[in-house]
This record gives C-alpha cells, structure tokens and sequence, in this order.
C-alpha cells in the first residue's frame, strides 16, 4: 500500500519533471530521492531485530549471544567488517553465512537446510531480515575489513580472480560491467567494484529493498543475480565464490560509508 | 663457544617465519581459485555447469591484465577462422526486426527456457547508443548511431558497403576476431544469434533506410 503511494507519487513526479523539461535522468534522480523517503526496508529491519531476540529453533534460544566477529551480541559496527575469519568455523564467512552458522550453534537449526531455501522463503527469508538489521545498525560507518589473516587474505586473492573470471555463453565476468568507471547498462550506473566506488555505491548499498519487484535483497542474492545475468550456471548460498567475491569487493570499498539498507529502482 | 650474530640473526628470522602462516603463490592462488569457482555453481535448468569451462579467449582475458601479444594473436587468429560468413553473400535484413533485436535483452539465462537462438535477444541497447529516439542506452560500447552513414554508406551500391558490411558481419559473429578481450559476445560463434537475426542487426546498423541512418 504504502509503496503503490510511493510508486504513484513518483510516477506524478516523473511526469512533472517532463513539463519543466528535465532531462531523463533528473526525472530518475528524483524519483530514487523520493523513494528514500520512505523505504519499506525499514519493515524487515524491524522484523530483524525482533528476530534476533525472539527464542527460537530446536534449542528456543535468542540469536543475543551470536559472535559477528566482534564478540558476542556486538552488532554496531560488526558488517562493515564482514566477511571476516571466524575460529570456530574455520572459515571465511559472510554476514548471511555467519548469521546462519549462529542459528545452527545456538538455536540448533539445520544450516544445509537453510542454504537451499530459496530467497524470500522461510528461514532464508529470516536469514534476509535479520542481515538487514545487523546492517542497519552499521548506518553511516565505513568498511574497513580485516585482512590481518591469511584465509582473508587468500579469501581476496580468489575474490579478485573470480571478479575477472570470464565464462558462459556471452563470456562476461563481474568485470564485464564492473571494471571501468562512469559506465551504465541502458540507464542504470554500473559502479566500479575494482576500487572504492564512493559512499553508498555497490557494496556499502546492500542489502537493498527493490521496488522493481518489492523484494528485499540481500549481497547473496544480490550476487546471485548478477551471475545469473552473466549467463552463468547457479551458485550455491554461500559458496566459497560468493564469500570471496564479499572479501574483494569489501576490501576495496575500505572507507566507504554504508546506507544500508538501502532502496534500489 | 659465542654464537655468531649472523647466526642469531638468521635463526629469529626463520622463527619469524615460521611462527606467521604465508600466503600461497600466486600460481597456487590461481589454483585455489579455479577449485572454488569449479565448487561454488550447480547445473540450473539450461546453465549448466560446463559454462565454466573455458576457452582460451576466455582464460586469457580472465585478469587485469592483458594477455601476450602472441596469445592476443592467436585469439584473433582462431576467432577471425571461426567466422561463416552468410549464405549467398546476403548481408542484409529487416532493420525493424533489427531493432527489436537490439532492444531485447533476453535469453540463455537460468530463467530462460530454451537455448535457441530463436529465444534470444541481441542486448545491443544494454552497451550501445544505436537509434537515437531511444534514451534508454548502456555505454559500455561505442555509439553505434548513424553507423552505416559515417562509414559512407549512403546507398547499398556504394562501394564502401562491401568491406564494411563484411567487417561488420564478423564482429557481431565473433568480436575476437578485432580484439582478443573484447567485451562483446560472439554472438554467431557461441550461437546466441542465427544467421537471420545477424542480418537484422545488420541491416539496423547499415541499411541506409533504416533509422539509424538518418
């Protein structure tokens, strides 16, 4: 309800645009600016943080004392430094992965289960809820990643090689759209994920509502379909490659303020 | 006996080293790579996982850097023998069929059905401006506007139109064959596109009628 407002308002704004003889893409800076006023992404921040107090899973307990890399229950200023090395896993991990590994050890959920929920069902789509509160409590932050490890080193490394990686059948790879700066499919400003893109842009932007299609999106999601654009085959939640495609893109974005969660078109 | 400085030296240094685990090289990080990119992706209904596979223009243009000028030449060798040029020298098509091509982004994504050519779009507008009553254009390849005009082409007797046309038949069947990393898809070679479709855009980018040439 609320966003058919937003959508009709901006709509009316587009419109007004035209009649001043604004160009198109003022009509468009518009219509985001005014989308900002009102982002249903606050709904599933909301239900995020109800999430992560509320007991739950096999065990019934509260996700308080999860460790996001800054010890247990620090939320404020744990995703701007995410992915990260985690000990008791081993691994390099996400906020979304991390989330889920502490869903497992402390509420007692079966994690490969999660992993192969599609998006926006389930306990994927509570997985999507709280990454978008934990993020939000990181508003107005800058990424600064560890790379004192060396499997968040490694993780980069790989990342980068990922990044250029060209297959499928149009043979692109993330640098296909993301390598150069001040490039755009059709209208839509590609930002340059080589490099620290600016407050706001790319990585410091997800997870994002998407009025498009009134779904929020996580980064995984978010990777997923950019993969699925480049006519690759599908990735797994999770995998290695979406993790150190996180590390690369969020190492670079080093001192970049997050909006997240942000609004896209 | 007085241990020797260098010694000392020497051995706080190799218990530096050892006591901080190294980076692998980056021949084993390109290994570790290649290992989880093969690990991360599952067949998706027509994207299946031998998309990964790649060929030598793929592998050869997967960093920041360019490859050799031999490897670039061998690339544009391979791509430039790899063209089949169109049946009874007929270059050109329908340039509103052409359009609508171009405006079509679709196909051989995961979502998409079927991996006929048939099913697909050519993605021109994502990267290129081409008729310019059409705002909505990416800028990842030049302006394609006025294309067959600014090459001379005011008729299709013109004697620029066969060298042209030639030249623009292999780039859209494989761009290799010009630049060994480029970013467009070969759309002839990888069968995104038939030998119809071609001739539509074709005729979009050289028909002199066709609005792009106005």
């Amino acid at each position: 309800m609320r966003t058919q407002t937003l959508i009709g308002l901006a709509v009316l704004a587009l419109c007004a645009g035209a009649q001043a003889q604004k160009s198109t893409a003022d009509g468009i800076a518009e219509y985001r600016k005014m989308l900002e006023d009102g982002n249903p992404a606050d709904l599933f921040e909301a239900k995020g943080e109800a999430l992560w107090k509320q007991k739950r899973g096999p065990k019934n307990a509260s996700l308080e004392q999860c460790d996001l890399g800054l010890g247990p229950g620090v939320v404020k200023g744990a995703f701007v430094a995410l992915p990260r090395y985690f000990p008791d896993t081993q691994k390099v991990q996400d906020l979304e992965t991390r989330l889920v590994s502490c869903m497992v050890m402390l509420q007692g959920f079966d994690g490969a289960e999660i992993a192969k929920t599609p998006f926006g069902r389930g306990e994927m789509a509570n997985v999507t809820a709280l990454a978008t509160w934990v993020a939000a409590e990181s508003r107005g932050m800058r990424f600064n990643l560890p790379q004192g490890n060396v499997a968040e080193r490694e993780s980069y490394e790989i990342g980068k090689r990922a990044f250029y990686f060209r297959g499928g059948t149009h043979d692109f790879s993330c640098a296909s759209c993301h390598g150069e700066s001040g490039k755009r499919i059709r209208l839509q400003d590609l930002p340059d994920l080589t490099k620290n893109p600016g407050d706001g842009i790319g990585f410091a932007a997800w997870p994002a509502y998407r009025v498009s299609n009134g779904q929020m999106w996580s980064m995984q999601l978010r990777l997923n379909d950019c993969f699925r654009q480049q006519r690759f085959p599908y990735p797994g939640f999770g995998s290695e490659v979406t993790i150190a495609l996180a590390t690369y893109m969020g190492v670079n974005a080093k001192g970049a303020e997050s909006i997240a969660p942000s609004i896209k078109r | 006996m007085k241990t020797p400085h260098w010694l000392v030296t020497a051995l706080a240094t190799a218990a530096l080293l050892a006591g901080c685990s190294s980076m692998p090289s980056s021949a084993e990080l390109d290994a570790k790579a290649n290992q989880a990119i093969k690990s991360s992706f599952r067949d998706q209904g027509i994207a299946k996982t031998d998309r990964l596979n790649q060929d030598l223009g793929q592998s050869a243009c997967s960093s920041d850097k360019p490859p050799s000028d031999a490897v670039a030449d061998k690339i544009m060798a391979e791509a430039l023998a790899s063209v089949k040029l169109p049946a009874n020298g007929q270059y050109l098509g329908d340039w509103k069929a052409g359009e609508r091509l171009a405006q079509d982004g679709r196909g051989m994504t995961w979502t998409d059905a079927s991996t006929d050519p048939k099913a697909n779009g050519g993605n021109c507008y994502n990267c290129h401006q081409i008729d310019k009553k059409e705002i909505s254009y990416g800028t990842i390849g030049p302006s394609l506007w006025n294309y067959g005009k600014n090459r001379g082409i005011n008729d299709l007797s013109s004697p620029a139109f066969a060298p042209i046309a030639q030249y623009t038949w292999v780039k859209l069947w494989n761009a290799k064959a010009f630049a060994a990393c480029s970013n467009m898809p070969r759309f002839g070679y990888k069968g995104l596109l038939n030998e119809q479709q071609l001739r539509d855009i074709m005729a979009l980018l050289l028909d002199p009628k066709s609005p792009v040439n106005q």
